[in-house]
């Protein structure tokens, strides 16, 4: 009933004001229609100059109530981001302002008036030189700046450097590292089953797929809920995609790279603050790092959200002992330890219930 | 007229000759049907007109197709019955559902880039200027002319049909990057719907390609004596290029169309390689690669934004001049950054793909070819502001519009500075940032330049006046509302806030901007009910406005001005008139304006 309500006040409004500039046009033509032209002018040159003052008070009020919704940036490479952003805004924050002035100000300042004639101004190569070269040299610079950055970015990650992979899927994240041997099993897409295989690893020989187990593969560490990194320590991510293309994107960490399927793709960083950090520099308890798909990937995509908790070296090692190899959860009967105290870790609370006990122990230890 | 005549009449004015016995065709002695005159018309001028209003229409359904969606980003916990009532399923209990609100996006962006922003602007006013601003009776060929028409109705007819199936429409955004768009198991809209959405998008195409091609040929070949090409008002010049840009770039788009087509047909893998859809399995596809379609695409994707933003540059430039009373300042600047624009156009294709998994060697050409095009951008926003500079400036709404456009444009151009800028765009890519780039420098801007047109040329086609009254709340509150809009969401963007989410209120990184999106979609709100004032303007003051009694209201230079005020099929009266001068003598030797029809008097100074 409401709607109704709306819709008929919005069409009540409309007849008036319609009502209203229909008047005006029958008084502009009993005024004189050259008369009433030169009113308008005149309002409308004002409107100008106001709309340039309130403009950018406006800007200057938004910009005071936003700035502190932007996260700092928690990694050193997002530093660099935010160098070159203050740099990008501050070059271009004087050309709004330049040319906004001068445009809003020549409209209001050369409004039509009997007295004044239009200055014939066809051309003047001077200064159409100028500002070709001007912005030529200052854009060169920001170029610069941006691919020094973009090499960094883009190139090799340090050789330190934890290496976690990252898979996309209809809709949420996979992780996987690579255990003890350090180095990442085999897989492939036809092996996957979402219940115990989910990224397809070749555990098994398969004849007809002509492939034979890879001995790698078995002490994967493979999970879904979080994804741990090192404070300090660069991390570079191994980014696949299941089915569609999705996106690892860190707005924490100023970075982001697609998943595609069949194409791997990678990113590097390094984490500044631990996630425990960042909840007491937010003052918000529930803050987490989380990734957010940023490519459109289905009906699901709002809500493709994964977590990165970022930790210190011990607090790494520690979780990373409670890990167990993906094999072992698929056959639990080849799991060599035996009957395990601890449960697979299904729920985020649960690992970090684990990495509390046994940080701990290790602190008792000392 | 019959075809026999019209094409006599081509033919004469083809060859640059005015033969006699053509001449006082136009008003009077042939006899037209409703259906010839006003369905399926042949006269440009009818033509640019149906490009005109199907382009509002579709307007109209692309607005509210944002209040719609951003009703949910405002909302996302609310419901509204009345929504379940206009969208049934897609919004059971009065919650739009997720896979409706994808749907909206999609079709909102698919229809206001094509069907609104290059049918509904370039199709207008290339049809309507074109021939009547180089002094030609019509286009090359009127027919085909009306073909283009009739396949971008064709194809509008079939997108909205895709609103209705069952499955509904295509969700996967407006780039519809596979392998969503290929696999129907992937997404419902990309099932039925999305067949439909690539047979509208092909016709779309074919239609662009028949405009195109006659219009450059147009503009080639039937230019009246003396109209040489620097003499062409820079509206022409502009459309000129942006016929040259789709003529070249839409063909790459339909291939990737059709490759997309056999892949979700044909069992083909062009774009699928290593896929497992969850419920389905491991699909057979190997060896494809999902980010040859993006370079397809975007080979397109990006020319497209010139063309929609050169024809609303060309309209600013010279209605600008117009009513500042001066002529455009550095007329062969203009052109020269026209031509540099289009020709940078084909060349900076692959910024869209910086994070795609692109070559980071590869994309560092793109970003020095991209920031490259703020070059001619400069170039252009300097000129309009001299053009100003010393001006006896009339704020007609065309002429408002002209201005609101340079805002809004140095304000989105600027913004392409950062996301050009790779290192930049890695935080800023498919983030609000972008969302509020593209949608002033492209979609506000190009709006712009479109009102600044209708608002102008409207007296030369309906012969009457818009309310200046309602213009003018038109105008101020758009230009308010569009900033109010877009300005807080390059800050959503800055924290990285990510496009296209139906929802934010479980993600702790971004629900601090919830406020914000309620106040953005209240002012959309607004501003959307007032384009429809717009609407109710424009269609009253087709049949009731204030009639123009004057030849040339503006006291403008160009050729259109020289006809009568409800031109014929055929344009002029008698002969064409000849060209003497180029169309910017305004305020020269102390002269108000010289029409580009006065020959260049002995004592006139040079310039």
């Amino acid at each position: 009933m409401s709607i109704f309500f709306t819709i008929a006040v919005v069409v009540l409004v409309f007849v008036v004001i319609f009502q209203i500039a229909k008047a005006s046009e029958y008084v502009a033509i009993l005024k004189g229609e050259e008369k009433a032209g030169k009113q308008a002018n005149k309002i409308n040159g004002f409107l100008m100059i106001v709309f340039l003052v309130l403009g950018l008070i406006g800007v200057y009020y938004c910009n005071d109530l936003m700035k502190g919704r932007i996260p700092v940036s928690s990694s050193l490479e997002g530093d660099k981001v935010d160098q070159m952003l203050y740099l990008t805004i501050a070059i271009t924050g004087v050309v709004f302002l330049i040319t906004h002035i001068l445009l809003f100000w020549f409209a209001y300042k050369y409004q039509e008036n009997d007295d004044r004639k239009a200055y014939f101004f066809p051309h003047n190569n001077k200064l159409e030189v100028l500002w070709t070269v001007v912005p030529a040299i200052v854009l060169s610079i920001l170029v610069v700046i941006g691919l020094r950055n973009w090499f960094i970015f883009t190139g090799d990650a340090p050789k330190e450097s934890l290496v976690v992979e990252i898979t996309g899927k209809q809709f949420g994240w996979i992780y996987r590292y690579p255990g003890k041997d350090n180095t990442f099993g085999k897989k492939y897409f036809r092996n996957i089953d979402p219940a115990t295989n989910s990224l397809g690893l070749i555990w098994a020989d398969n004849k007809e797929m002509n492939q034979t187990a890879d001995p790698a593969s078995f002490d994967d560490i493979v999970n879904e809920q979080a994804m741990y990194i090192v404070k300090g320590r660069p991390v570079k991510l191994v980014i696949n995609s299941r089915d569609v293309i999705h996106d690892v994107g860190l707005p924490h960490f100023r970075m982001k790279m697609d998943a595609v399927p069949g194409i791997p793709t990678t990113l590097w960083f390094t984490p500044k603050y631990t996630t425990k950090e960042m909840q007491d520099m937010t003052q918000n308890s529930n803050f987490e790092y989380e990734i957010a798909c940023d490519q459109i990937c289905g009906n699901g995509h709002y809500s493709m959200k994964g977590i990165i908790k970022v930790v210190t070296q011990q607090e790494y090692d520690v979780w990373e002992i409670t890990q167990k190899p993906y094999y072992y959860s698929a056959f639990p009967e080849k799991d060599p330890s035996a009957k395990p105290a601890a449960a697979p870790a299904d729920s985020t609370k649960q690992a970090a219930l684990n990495i509390n006990k046994a940080a701990g122990k290790s602190i008792a230890l000392k | 007229m019959s075809n026999e005549e019209m094409l006599h009449a081509q033919a004469a004015t083809v060859h640059g000759v005015e033969v006699e016995h053509h001449d006082h065709h136009g008003e009077h002695h042939h006899h037209e049907t409703f259906i010839t005159k006003y369905i399926f018309s042949q006269d440009h001028k009818m033509i640019a007109k149906q490009f005109l209003v199907t382009g509002m229409i579709w307007a109209i359904l692309g607005g509210l197709m944002s209040v719609l969606f951003r009703i949910q980003l405002a909302y996302p916990d609310s419901n509204f019955p009345w929504l379940e009532t206009l969208l049934g399923k897609w919004a059971k209990g009065g919650h739009l559902s997720a896979e409706a609100y994808y749907a909206l996006v999609t079709t909102h962006g698919t229809v206001l880039v094509f069907f609104v922003l290059t049918a509904g602007l370039s199709g207008t006013f290339a049809n309507f200027l074109i021939p009547l601003q180089i002094g030609a009776r019509d286009m090359a060929s009127p027919f085909l002319n009306m073909l283009s028409y009739w396949f971008f109705f064709t194809a509008g007819v079939i997108m909205l049909s895709s609103l209705f199936v069952e499955t509904g429409p295509f969700a996967g955004g407006w780039t519809a990057y596979p392998p969503l768009s290929a696999l129907g198991s992937a997404s419902p809209g990309s099932k039925t719907g999305m067949d439909l959405w690539l047979i509208s998008m092909a016709l779309f195409v074919v239609s662009s390609l028949l405009g195109g091609l006659n219009y450059i040929a147009t503009i080639l070949n039937m230019r009246t004596k003396g109209m040489t090409m620097t003499r062409l008002p820079l509206t022409i010049w502009a459309l000129f290029f942006t016929a040259i840009l789709g003529v070249l770039s839409f063909p790459v788009l339909l291939s990737g169309f059709i490759l997309l087509i056999f892949d979700r047909n044909f069992g083909t893998s062009f774009y699928l390689s290593d896929i497992y859809i969850n419920g389905v399995g491991a699909l057979p596809n190997e060896g494809g690669s999902a980010i040859l379609y993006q370079h397809l695409f975007w080979f397109l994707g990006h020319p497209e934004v010139y063309i929609i933003i050169l024809p609303a540059m060309g309209i600013v430039s010279e209605v600008m001049s117009t009513n500042a009373r001066k002529p455009i300042f550095g007329y062969m600047a203009m052109i020269g950054s026209l031509f540099a624009i289009a020709v940078l156009a084909f060349l900076v294709w692959a910024h869209h793909m910086f994070v795609s998994g692109l070559n980071p060697f590869l994309g560092s050409f793109f970003v020095l070819l991209t920031l490259l095009i703020a070059v001619p951008s400069a170039i252009k926003v300097f000129n309009w502001l001299t053009t100003l500079w010393r001006g006896n400036i009339r704020f007609t709404p065309g002429m408002l519009y002209s201005i609101g456009f340079v805002s809004m444009f140095i304000s989105g151009g600027l913004t392409g500075i950062f996301l050009g800028n790779s290192a930049l765009d890695i935080h800023l890519h498919d983030t609000y940032f972008i969302i509020a780039h593209f949608h002033i420098v492209m979609g506000v801007a190009g709006i712009f330049g479109m009102y600044a047109g209708v608002y102008h040329w409207f007296p030369k086609m309906f012969g009457r006046y818009l309310n200046n009254t309602l213009a003018y709340i038109h105008f101020w509150v758009t230009f308010v509302g569009a900033y109010l809009i877009f300005w807080p969401m390059h800050y959503e963007g800055l924290a990285g806030m990510p496009r296209r989410y139906y929802d934010f209120s479980n993600w702790e990184s971004f629900k601090m901007f919830n406020g914000v999106n309620v106040f953005i979609s209240v002012v959309a709100m607004i501003v959307f009910a007032v384009q429809i004032m717009f609407l109710v303007n424009f269609f009253y003051s087709v049949f009731k406005g204030r009639k123009v009694t004057s030849q040339n209201p503006w006291g403008s230079n160009t050729l259109e001005w020289t006809t009568p005020i409800l031109p014929g099929h055929g344009n002029w009266v008698g002969e064409i008139p000849e060209v003497h001068r180029w169309a910017y003598d305004y305020g020269k030797d102390g002269k108000d304006f010289i029409s580009q029809t006065t020959p260049v008097g002995a004592e006139e100074s040079s310039h």
